[in-house]
């Protein structure tokens, strides 16, 4: 079974951001950027399906700008066998993503997709669900917990109240939440024989995806600061704080 | 402009996120219709009816429907939806999970997790697990939007007395089934609803030490949360963790107990009206956003505060 994986270059989940004075974005310059953590989870999971004779290839695929090339390695030296960017210097709308991985799945056919359920720039939690509906595929997301059965996948999935398991025909989208598992290091000779491993770059025009967006990002502000407050000496001053200054209980 | 709210629900009992969905569809304007799409979900259908400032239920009930599977219920609401200005739900993880399933369906970006209305095409969300608030513009012919509760008032539950209309249209893709689910049972407040919440993080050192949370709580009237470190180290189910990636609160008073105060954490809770941080690291970053800071052993000062409120 082919098992592709998407994954997105993002801001390193240890930096904290900072609002461009101009309000037009955040300010990326020079600052350090990794694999979005639930694409280092999704990642995992195709490794470890391929460990067990599940999936018999992994295909990596990332749409973003030339430098992406970069996690797409970090995932070929984790276990991937190859790699596929589909090069796009733009902003691109999670539509416009799922657009583009959907015209990979058809060209590549796999039998399982997975995704990190939200990169965490973003934070929009879309594009899984958006591949799945263009795909006309079923969907696990938030996924907790993937075991394949034959031509189906169920999926047990974290939901407001605890969680849920779904059983869906193959082929199928897989969202990741964080407890699915926990990734692995790359070593130092895979990193080095991950250097070896194919990886091919597409333009949206190749594919013939159009990326045109219906949002528009009309400027990004920092939120509203919140500033420390004071310290109580005792538990009895805290009560009495809460009671007759805040008056909350 | 006509806008169309989904229900949250378990086809028994309307969830209260609707009320503040709801809230965010006044803001924009104009009529509002909720659709319930569920199985036998007739209560919650009349209780939708109710709602202050909705002129009209959409009933679809349909086996196919019992479990909000996306794959059949995003193609109702795609194809409902495309006369309407403005479709709506609530980031819950059902919303989550359907809505964008219809954005593509109806070829148009989705905008997820508003927290305010600038006006009818324009709105403000957090980005960067809150570090930045992006303003949005959609120039879509039908907008599909997922609410943060947090950021709406509730509207009143009662006062309205809409119409309930059964929709026939029935999507069954065959491609999933619901198996199962294993959901917490809890007689305390539901978290995003609570209006105290008491939260533990790796301080507690292990699960049981959660019975003096619960203690408090019970005491307060509150509901019990957790930090992702917390439910990592497997103290307590995921289903508790409040952060970026598990359950945004904003309570009128929020006890943070052991801890530390990651990013991530203080992302799904700093909206909180008042915040209390017991720690004994007086260092932790949490005390940054608290009101009320008490440096001390949380294994003292929780039975003494329970023992004092």
């Amino acid at each position: 079974m082919k098992v592709l994986v998407a994954v997105k270059r993002v801001v390193d989940y240890n930096v904290k951001v900072r609002v461009k004075a101009d309000n037009s974005g955040v300010d990326l310059a020079n600052v350090k950027m990794s694999m979005n953590p639930f694409c280092e989870i999704a990642v995992e999971e195709a490794v470890r399906l391929k460990e067990k004779g599940v999936a018999t290839e992994i295909v990596v695929v990332s749409v973003g700008p030339t430098t992406a090339q970069e996690q797409l390695r970090t995932a070929l030296a984790l276990g991937a066998d190859r790699a596929i960017l589909v090069e796009s210097a733009e902003d691109l709308t999670s539509l416009a993503v799922a657009k583009l991985l959907k015209a990979v799945v058809d060209k590549e056919q796999p039998q399982l997709v997975i995704l990190g359920k939200q990169a965490i720039d973003s934070d929009n939690n879309q594009t899984g669900q958006m591949l799945a509906a263009l795909s006309g595929y079923g969907q696990g997301t938030f996924a907790s917990k993937v075991e394949i059965s034959g031509d189906s996948v169920a999926v047990t999935r974290e939901i407001d109240g605890g969680a849920q398991t779904v059983s869906l025909k193959l082929p199928a989208i897989v969202t990741t939440d964080l407890r699915l598992n926990e990734p692995r290091y790359a070593s130092l000779p895979n990193i080095m024989k991950a250097k070896k491993k194919p990886l091919e770059v597409l333009t949206p025009d190749a594919l013939g995806v159009s990326t045109a967006s219906t949002n528009k990002t009309v400027k990004v502000e920092a939120p509203a600061a919140r500033s420390a407050g004071i310290k109580v000496k005792s538990v009895a001053e805290l009560v009495e704080k809460l009671k007759n200054e805040a008056k909350v209980i | 402009m006509t806008i169309l709210v989904i229900a949250e629900h378990d086809n028994k009992v309307l969830a209260p996120a609707t009320l503040n969905t709801v809230a965010a569809a006044a803001k924009i304007g104009g009529d509002i219709h909720v659709l319930v799409a569920g199985h036998g979900a007739g209560a919650v259908a009349e209780a939708a009816a109710k709602i202050a400032g909705v002129s009209k239920v959409l009933n679809a009930d349909n086996a196919a429907y019992a479990h909000q599977l996306p794959e059949n219920v995003a193609p109702l609401v795609a194809e409902l939806g495309k006369g309407y200005s403005h479709i709506l739900a609530a980031a819950t993880s059902n919303g989550k999970n359907i809505l964008p399933r219809v954005a593509a369906a109806l070829d148009v970006d989705q905008i997820s997790e508003i927290i305010s209305v600038e006006s009818a095409d324009t709105f403000k969300r957090p980005i960067y697990a809150g570090n930045a608030i992006a303003t949005v513009q959609s120039n879509a012919a039908v907008k599909v939007i997922t609410v943060r509760a947090t950021g709406f008032d509730p509207v009143a539950a009662t006062g309205g007395s809409a119409a309930v209309e059964a929709v026939a249209a029935a999507h069954d893709a065959g491609i999933s089934s619901f198996v199962g689910e294993e959901l917490a049972k809890s007689d305390r407040p539901e978290l995003t609803a609570a209006k105290i919440v008491v939260s533990g993080g790796r301080g507690m050192q292990n699960g049981d030490n959660f019975k003096h949370l619960y203690a408090l709580a019970d005491k307060l009237g509150a509901a019990v949360g957790a930090s992702r470190a917390a439910v990592d180290a497997g103290f307590v189910p995921n289903d508790m963790q409040v952060g970026q990636t598990g359950k945004i609160v904003a309570p009128q008073l929020y006890i943070a107990v052991g801890i530390s105060g990651a990013i991530q954490h203080l992302a799904g809770m700093k909206d909180s009206k008042v915040i209390v941080a017991i720690n004994k690291d007086e260092e932790a970053p949490i005390f940054q956003v608290a009101d009320y800071g008490l440096v001390a052993d949380l294994f003292e000062a929780i039975p003494e505060l329970e023992k004092l409120v």
